[in-house]
């Protein structure tokens, strides 16, 4: 009995780290994508864009931006080292 | 010339969103996983306790009244006890779980102190309606770290706790000086902008 259970035990554990893994995986690119079409959605907020006559503040300050930026820096120095770690349990 | 309110709002929401992140691929993938990685450990203490230490600034150049110093410094403060504590705990130097009231602690004074320093009813303007909103969500969401105080293991508090702070870091993204919301401006609030 337990070693007709053991491979269905095992497939289940690989079915939920590989759901975990993509939920680890995508959580960086969709916070970045959710930045992009907050940008596409109000283009006046990315005052790079038209940067002549704005201040020093007007131009550190873009929104849209620092949300992708969160989702870039979130993939590219935490994911990717915990989804090695998720991996290698 | 100092930034416009606005534009701390969006910072902070940054750095509430990376926190949202962490606790969400911590929750996701289970607290064993996480710390395989000794400094991913500090990554949420230590930013807590860093938005702690930025709220003195805000403190000192963009508070007009004593209640808003009040606020913001008794905020700083919780902030930074409550990441003091975590990274304590993390560290090992605290072993007690009880610490970790401090972090229920924390949102309960910051949400009174969104809720205390908003003079203006909900519709009177944008700003008005999130500091009242981002109040109450954070002073019922303080269920939430302190019920994880006694189920430290549980999934679902672990989301929870994750998804209060994105709401916090949109709702501060969606912070504007003046600007309507649900179609209402108060002509008291003066001329909106961007």
């Amino acid at each position: 009995m337990s070693a007709e259970l053991a491979p269905e035990l095992e497939r289940t554990r690989t079915r939920s780290r590989s759901l975990r893994a993509r939920i680890v995986g995508l959580l960086g690119p969709m916070t970045s994508i959710a930045g992009l079409v907050w940008a596409v959605a109000q283009p006046y907020r990315i005052t790079l864009l038209h940067p002549h006559g704005q201040g020093f503040w007007w131009l550190l300050s873009e929104p849209p931006i620092f949300v992708a930026l969160a989702g870039v820096l979130f993939h590219r120095f935490v994911a990717r080292g915990l989804l090695a770690d998720l991996e290698a349990r | 010339m100092l930034p416009r309110s606005e534009m701390v709002h969006w910072w902070f929401a940054f750095g509430f969103l990376l926190l949202g992140m962490f606790l969400l691929a911590e929750a996701v993938v289970g607290a064993e996983v996480w710390s395989a990685r000794r400094w991913r450990v500090y990554l949420f203490p230590g930013l807590l306790f860093a938005l702690g230490v930025f709220m003195w600034p805000v403190m000192t150049f963009f508070t007009n009244s004593t209640i808003h110093m009040v606020a913001h410094g008794s905020w700083a403060q919780a902030l930074m006890l409550a990441g003091a504590s975590e990274l304590g705990l993390a560290r090992g130097k605290l072993t007690s779980p009880y610490w970790r009231l401090t972090t229920a602690v924390a949102f309960v004074v910051s949400g009174t102190a969104f809720l205390v320093h908003e003079q203006n009813p909900w519709l009177f303007q944008r700003s008005s309606f999130l500091h009242h909103a981002l109040g109450w969500t954070l002073v019922v969401g303080s269920f939430i770290p302190f019920a994880r105080v006694f189920r430290p293991r549980s999934t679902v508090l672990a989301t929870g706790f994750a998804i209060l702070f994105v709401a916090v870091a949109v709702m501060l993204y969606s912070d504007r000086d003046v600007a309507p919301v649900f179609g209402h401006l108060s002509q008291l609030a003066g001329a909106p902008h961007r």
